[in-house]
Order: structure tokens, then sequence, then C-alpha cells
């Protein structure tokens, strides 16, 4: 037996899994055929908030003269913003290196596959120096990951150079005058955001009826709202029927009610989902179950087969790091026979556009669907007095209750900073809070969060600034 | 004049028994004295005066099932001005001395200050760990959290454990049973999945719990883990006995009436239990029950569990009606047809597996019932007698003893009795 526990793929979830895995003392190592900390840290959540960091200030600079300042003729110089991002991204990526010596993982870098074994399935790795290299494992821990969906039958596939996946969308050589962003869920959201505060005619073409579709229903016409505020522009409920290359960039035809129309931009970016990496694994000859591109599994990971598990991306939606990291956590204490934690824990999601937008737990639509009484609370920033104050009164805090236990079972907020506050709700839930801890609890004035307490008031009638 | 009110254990208790008074009307407390005890199903608290006055009146007896909480349980006149280290009862039973009157007051938060409880159980200390959304649901279920495990962090109780919990499951209803023992006061342990325990999800077939299998589970655990007992195996030559079972079958043929083995095993524990009858005993806090009458339970095999219709009385019962009643009572089990009282209480059980060619098996006992005998199956076997070898039919039994109510003495005399009237059936007769 080589190892206890060999995981394959290094992103938030595998080395998070391997870190949990050497504290409880077993003998692990991680195969990654990229670079350590996965998409997340080198291609993802990362590199984009850098570069939307560089979007929000100089965005900022346009608007000085609110706040009293003035400065003379902002520019930017791209080349630098993206190199910043790259920067971030390689300083992360040493890091994990770092905690993966520290917690004396073993890091084989290579193309793993897997072969039939016992207890666990054998690893075969295509080393990257050379060679193969066979290990046996206890336990087989899949964080393979995923990437972004490809339609190339309708030309929704990403050359490098005109058609961008997130991956080309962070390193171009230069920001483009037009884009066209092909959906609106947090990765469209993000880059269309980016390019618009630096200056792009961005429009973004939503297949469903709202842009960030899995957001609470009054979130997605408020985002709308404030980013047409900034001039981004959209196709809701459009269909792409086709995208072409021109000369001088993209022409993507698309079909809104019937009615088709053509757009034509420099760039399109293609972000219409996400597809598992289950592939050239060896999968299908172990009779792993996959459905949908995603390894199917139980809830601590497990997959049927006997020693191997999957957490992450790879084990399906919602594709966040953090529920990636959360589950691997989760799956290397189950292999360790330690009791399970909170399996119910609510995952907050977090979009990084300008405004921000954050939710956790139900939409009020998921919440009656599912035949629950609710109370909702609301409160806007615009009567919260540090949001006067910094001059961000866009956007408000929306909680859902349940009416008949007081248990907090939802909580949306769209705003500035609004993806910090979230984790207030989120622990909230976590401990299973009701409106009474809520309403009890103190918050310091002033702060945008306590907008958050007054929408918990507002819920039961109490809101006292509105 | 101040009322002293029914304190609350835990935050969802509704309402409690006043087990015992410690002062008597007349008395003079002190503020620290302990005047009463409270019971709930989970534990005892005492009852502090935190003022010192003189027992005006008991307004609850002792022994009072189902005080709410909250309501007043006894008055103290006098008050703090009331110096003397021993006042005349008169004196203090002055009923409207006026500076009593002006202390007394009717809203709640000033008698709380009044009458304190503090838990004397270790278990009614400790504070309960639960989810503010858990406290909540089992407020509205009506839930005993204290009757709950947790599954959350640190064995928390959470929103799936109130949710998972029946509302019935409040155990009130163990005031019912003479002897509490069911209790889970040890700490319960965690209990993990199979698939934890390395059973891969799949690889089997689950049959879910059915009320049958939960009661057997749930009694069975708590007798087991909760009852110190032990077994006694004792060998019996059974010819005789084969013999007078023959001609007795012989004599009840025109009734159509058919005695078995197992009959007359049943009375044979009958007539020893009235015969020893420390053996036919149950065990609870407030003493040791001798019971009157040995009601004999015997357990049923049907399908899915098992079932232990009694013969009351059966003492006191012929052959024969004890051999009809078994059949009856037997065939009714087996169709799930008999009613409570047909299978709750007896004072003794006995189990047989001989028909199975088991030699011997120890039982776990019945609670509340202090013994259980497993009757093994008779075989023709060698016996030494004096110097010669010798053949007879030899069966095993082993009596489970409830060492809290039968020690090894009571049992061992008990299976002498027994194996007396089983050797020599015509001994029941005396």
């Amino acid at each position: 037996m080589d190892f206890d526990v060999i995981i394959v793929g290094a992103g938030p979830g595998g080395y998070v899994a391997a870190i949990r895995a050497s504290q409880l003392g077993l003998k692990t190592a991680i195969i990654e055929r990229e670079a350590l900390g996965g998409v997340c840290l080198n291609w993802g959540c990362i590199p984009t908030k850098a570069l939307l960091k560089s979007g929000e200030v100089y965005e900022q600079l346009h608007h000085l003269a609110d706040y009293g300042l003035a400065a003379d003729k902002p520019r930017f110089d791209f080349a630098k913003v993206v190199e910043r991002s790259r920067k971030v991204a390689g300083q992360l990526n040493s890091g994990v290196g770092f905690l993966m010596r520290k917690h004396k993982i073993e890091v084989i870098e290579g193309t793993a596959r897997l072969e039939k074994g016992t207890p666990a399935p054998k690893v075969v790795i295509a080393q990257k120096r050379g060679g193969e290299r066979t290990l046996q494992a206890k336990h087989v821990i899949l964080a393979t990951g995923a990437r972004a969906r490809t339609l190339p039958q309708i030309g929704l596939e990403p050359d490098g150079d005109r058609v961008w996946s997130y991956r080309e969308a962070m390193v171009p050589k230069a920001a483009p005058k037009s884009l066209i962003v092909i959906g609106s869920g947090a990765i469209g959201i993000e880059f269309a955001s980016f390019y618009r505060a630096l200056g792009a005619e961005v429009m973004v073409v939503e297949a469903l009826p709202r842009i960030l579709p899995v957001e609470d229903e009054e979130v997605s016409t408020a985002a709308r709202k404030a980013f047409e505020r900034r001039g981004l522009k959209f196709r809701i409920g459009a269909t792409v029927k086709k995208l072409t290359k021109s000369k001088a960039g993209v022409v993507v035809e698309i079909e809104t009610g019937g009615k088709t129309e053509t757009l034509e931009a420099e760039r399109a970016i293609v972000a219409v989902g996400i597809v598992g990496n289950v592939e050239d694994l060896g999968l299908e000859s172990l009779g792993v179950k996959i459905e949908k591109t995603h390894v199917v599994t139980d809830a601590h990971g497990a997959t049927g087969v006997p020693g191997l598990y999957a957490i992450g991306d790879v084990a399906g939606p919602p594709w966040l790091a953090h529920k990636a990291s959360h589950e691997g956590v989760h799956c290397v204490e189950h292999i360790a026979g330690q009791p399970a934690k909170n399996l119910n824990a609510p995952i907050p999601g977090c979009t990084y556009a300008n405004p921000q937008i954050a939710s956790v737990g139900l939409t009020e639509a998921a919440a009656k669907a599912a035949g629950r009484k609710v109370k909702v609370g609301r409160f806007a920033f615009r009567a919260n007095g540090k949001a006067i104050a910094a001059g961000e009164t866009e956007g408000f805090v929306k909680t859902l209750f349940d009416a008949d236990t007081g248990a907090l079972i939802g909580a949306h907020m769209i705003g500035a900073e609004v993806t910090e506050m979230i984790q207030g709700f989120a622990l909230a839930m976590t401990l299973e809070a009701t409106e009474a801890e809520l309403h009890a609890t103190v918050f310091a004035h002033p702060t945008l969060s306590e907008a958050m307490h007054e929408s918990a008031l507002d819920a039961y009638g109490l809101v006292l600034h509105a | 004049m101040t009322d002293i009110l029914m304190p609350a254990l835990s935050p969802t208790m509704e309402e409690g028994t006043l087990a015992k008074w410690l002062v008597k009307k007349g008395d003079t407390v002190a503020a620290g004295d302990v005047i009463a005890e409270i019971e709930t199903d989970k534990a005892t608290m005492e009852v502090e005066a935190v003022d010192e006055g003189v027992v005006e009146e008991i307004l609850v007896e002792a022994g009072t099932e189902g005080v709410k909480v909250n309501a007043p349980i006894a008055r103290l006149s006098g008050g703090t001005e009331a110096k003397a280290p021993e006042p005349q009862p008169e004196e203090a039973a002055a009923p409207e001395a006026a500076p009593a009157k002006a202390e007394s007051k009717p809203d709640a938060p000033a008698k709380a200050e009044l009458a304190t409880a503090r838990p004397a159980s270790a278990k009614g200390g400790e504070r309960i760990f639960a989810s503010p959304l858990a406290r909540r649901i089992a407020e509205q279920k009506g839930l005993d959290l204290s009757s709950i495990t947790g599954s959350g962090p640190h064995g928390r109780i959470i929103e799936r454990d109130v949710k998972e919990a029946k509302p019935g499951a409040k155990p009130a209803a163990s005031a019912a049973s003479p002897a509490p023992t069911s209790e889970r006061r040890g700490e319960t342990r965690p209990v993990q999945s199979l698939q934890q325990m390395g059973i891969p999800e799949g690889s089997y077939d689950l049959i879910p719990l059915d009320g049958m299998r939960k009661t057997v589970a749930r009694r069975m655990t708590d007798s087991f883990r909760d009852v110190p007992h032990f077994p006694l195996t004792i060998d019996l030559e059974i010819d005789r006995l084969l013999e007078a079972r023959g001609r007795i079958n012989k004599m009840l043929e025109k009734d159509g009436v058919k005695v078995s083995v197992n009959d007359i095993i049943l009375k044979a524990c009958a007539v020893a239990l009235k015969r020893v009858p420390e053996a036919n005993a149950s065990y609870s806090p407030e003493g040791i029950a001798l019971h009157h009458h040995a009601d004999i339970a015997m357990a049923v095999a049907v399908e899915g569990g098992l079932i232990t219709p009694i013969i009351r009385k059966c003492e006191t019962k012929g052959l024969a009606q004890i051999a009809g009643e078994t059949k009856d009572l037997a065939e009714r089990a087996r169709t799930r047809k008999l009613k409570p009282e047909e299978f709750q209480g007896g004072t003794f059980s006995v189990s047989n597996l001989g028909m199975f060619g088991i030699k011997s098996f120890g039982s776990i006992i019945n609670e509340p019932q202090g013994a259980i005998l497993s009757v093994g199956a008779g075989t023709r076997q060698p016996v030494v007698r004096g110097d010669q070898l010798a053949i007879a039919t030899v069966m095993s039994v082993t009596m489970t003893c409830d060492h809290r109510v039968v020690d090894g003495a009571t049992g061992a005399r008990w299976l002498e009795a027994f194996k007396a009237l089983i050797e020599e059936p015509l001994a029941m007769m005396v």
C-alpha cells in the first residue's frame, strides 16, 4: 500500500482535502496535471477578483467628483492589469506548494487514470517529467473539477482569438472595444462587468427570462437595472442560433420571442455552463455512475465503487470552490471514521460584479414552491447611514424566514461589499438561528451590515429606519 | 405573604410531580432551606426557599402529578421583619400582618425571586445544547429536548433531530411503568451508518423498522444495558414429567385437550414462584414489588418479531385450563389479535427454544419482571445415579435474574424448587 489517500486534482477541493487528510495522520498524495490550486486559483476565482478590482478602482476614478476629489484623465494600462492578475495567481499557486510541503503531502505532476484494484482503484500516472507510475492507496478521491461548456455546432467554442472562454478572457493582449457575453451566470456577469468598467460596449445574451437566473428574482431585476445604469446591454430570453467569425470580430445571431437579431462585436465570451472533467480517467471501466457529465455520489462523496470518492465540481453543482473544499474536508473525515458534521450547511454564492451580489439558502420562489409559508424582510442601502456616507446606496438586503418556525431560510443581497456580509447569514443558518437571535444580535453602527439587521426586523414588521 | 411557585427544571418543562414536602404548615423556613422535591420524568430537583418565613399553607399535596409550572404550590407568611428565631405559630399565622400584605405582589417576576429551584441530579443540571431552531420546533411540537439525542457538532440538537422525534416520544408515559429503568441516562453512543462501518450502500436490502421491531429493539437494548443480569443454569430430568404428561393427555383425550411440556413448565414456574415469592418480584425506585400472583408471560415467535402473552394467576389454574389458554393466546398472537392487556405486564417470563433443538440459552429480561426462564431441548443422555450409568431425558434451563431483586441464592432456591416440581410433577399437587 503506497498511500492511505490519493487525491486526483489539486484545486480547492483536492488540495484542501489533502491538507485535512494529512492533519488526520493519513499518508497522502495529490496528483495535478497542470497547476496547484486548480482553476479557482489560477484561472478563476482569484485572478478574476484581481481584474475586477482594477476595473472597480478605474470606474471609481470617474466618480471622484462625487467625493469632492479630482484627477486628470484616468487611464489604464491593460497589459499591467493582466500582469497584476497573473502575479496574484502565481503568488497563491506557490502558496499551495508550500502548504503541500508543510503537510508532507507528496505532489505528483502528471495525468492520472484509474484501473481496477483493491481496496481502491489503482492510480496510474503519466508523469510530466516522463514515465509512468502506478500507485495503490486505500482510498482515492476524484477532485478533477470542471471546465466551460462549449457548443461547437453553433460556434460556441473558444478559438483563443476572438471567441473566449473564461480562460482566454482573463489574459487577452488588449481590452476589446466591444464584447458579447453569452450567458449571464456569475462568470458571464463578472467579465461583462469588468470589461464594461474599462469602457467596452458589452452586450449580455441570456436564454432564460432573467439574468443571474439562480438568484432571487428581485435581485435579478435590481442587478439588471444597476448594470444597465452602467451601460451594459442585455438580451433576455434570447437563444443563440449561430456564432460566426467575421473580419472585424464575431457575429452572433440570436432569436428573441420569434424575432431574429444579429449582434456584432470584436470579441465574444462563451459562459454557457460547466461540464465535469470525467473523461480519460478510466471511470467507465470501473463502473462509476456518471450523470450529465458528473460523477454520482452519496452525501459523503462515495461513488459506489469501493474506495473511490468524488468531490467538488466533478461531483456536481453548485460549481463553487468553497463547496468543493467543504466536500473535500467532509469526505476525508468520513474516510477517517469521524462522525459527520453538518451535512446541510447552506452554501453561499457570490458574484463580484459592480454592484456585488451574494445569497445563501432558498430564493423566495423556491421556498414557496416547496410549500413553505415565508415572511419576507427587505431593507434598502439608501436608508443605511454607512452606505450614504460611502456613496454606495445601490441595492438591498432581502431575508426569508419560515413563517411557522422563524428559521432563517434564505438571504439575498445586492450592493457594495455584500460578498463579505453574506457570511453573517450563512453562520446564522448553520447555527439554525431564528428571527429571535437575528433581532437580538447587536450590529455595529455605522456599518452596511446594519441593513442585514433591519431586513430581519422588517420581516416581522419591526424595521426601525424605514 | 408570598406564594412559592412550581419551578421549571428545563426551558421546555410544562408540568411535573410534586414528589415530597420537606416542610409542613407552621414550619419556619430560612433562605436556602430545601422545602420540597419536584420530579419530572428525567430528574428530581429540590425547591429552596429564598426568603425566610412561616409556611402558612401547603397548596399542592405531595404526590400530585401534572402540576403546571408557575402554579402556586405553597404560601409563605411573615417576612424579613419576623426576626424572632423561633416565632410563635399563632404569631406567624396571623393572617393579615400589615407589612406582609404590602409585600404580596401578584405578578410573576416578583414571585420568581422568592422561590428558586436547583436541579438535584447531574442530568437535570446539565445544559442542553440545542440550536435555536431546534428549541423552537421542540416547543411547538411539545417535545422534551432532554429526551432527544443530538446529531450536530458536539452532540448539539439540531433541526433534523427534533423533526425526526415524535411528539409521542415525550417520556412522561414512564409514570405508568413501575420500573423506569429504561431511562436513557447514560450517554448515548454515536450512531454510525452502515457505510461508516464498512458496508457499502447497495450491498443489502433495507427492511424498514415496524412498530414491533422498534419496540423489541428499544426494550431489549434498554433491558440489556440497564438491568444488571446474570444467568443460572441447571439440568432437569424430565422422564417422569413426560410420563405424567402422557397419562394426563390420555385422561383429557375425550375433552379434546392436549397438554404440552411447555404448559407443565408454565404451571411448575407458577407453583415455584409461590414457593419462593422473592423471585416473583420487580424493581422500582420506591422499593421491590413482591407480586401477589404469578402472571407468567410466554414468548411466542410471530412473523417479524415476538410477543409475550400472559397466563394470569397461573398458580391458580389447572393444566387443562393452561393448555387451552396457551393455545388460544399463541394463535391470536400469530394473527396479531391480542389485546394490549393480554401481553402487557406479567411478573415472570418463559422462553422455550427446545423445539429447535437448542441445548441451552440465556434470555434477556423482560422489564419490569425480575427473571426469565430459558428452556432448552430435552434429550436422552447418560446420567450417573449412585455409581451406575443410566439413561435419562435431560433438559437444561437457564434463569436470567435481575440482580437488583433476585440475588444468586434466591435464584438458586427458585431453581431448586422448580427442579423438584419438574422431576416429580406430583409435587405440584401438594
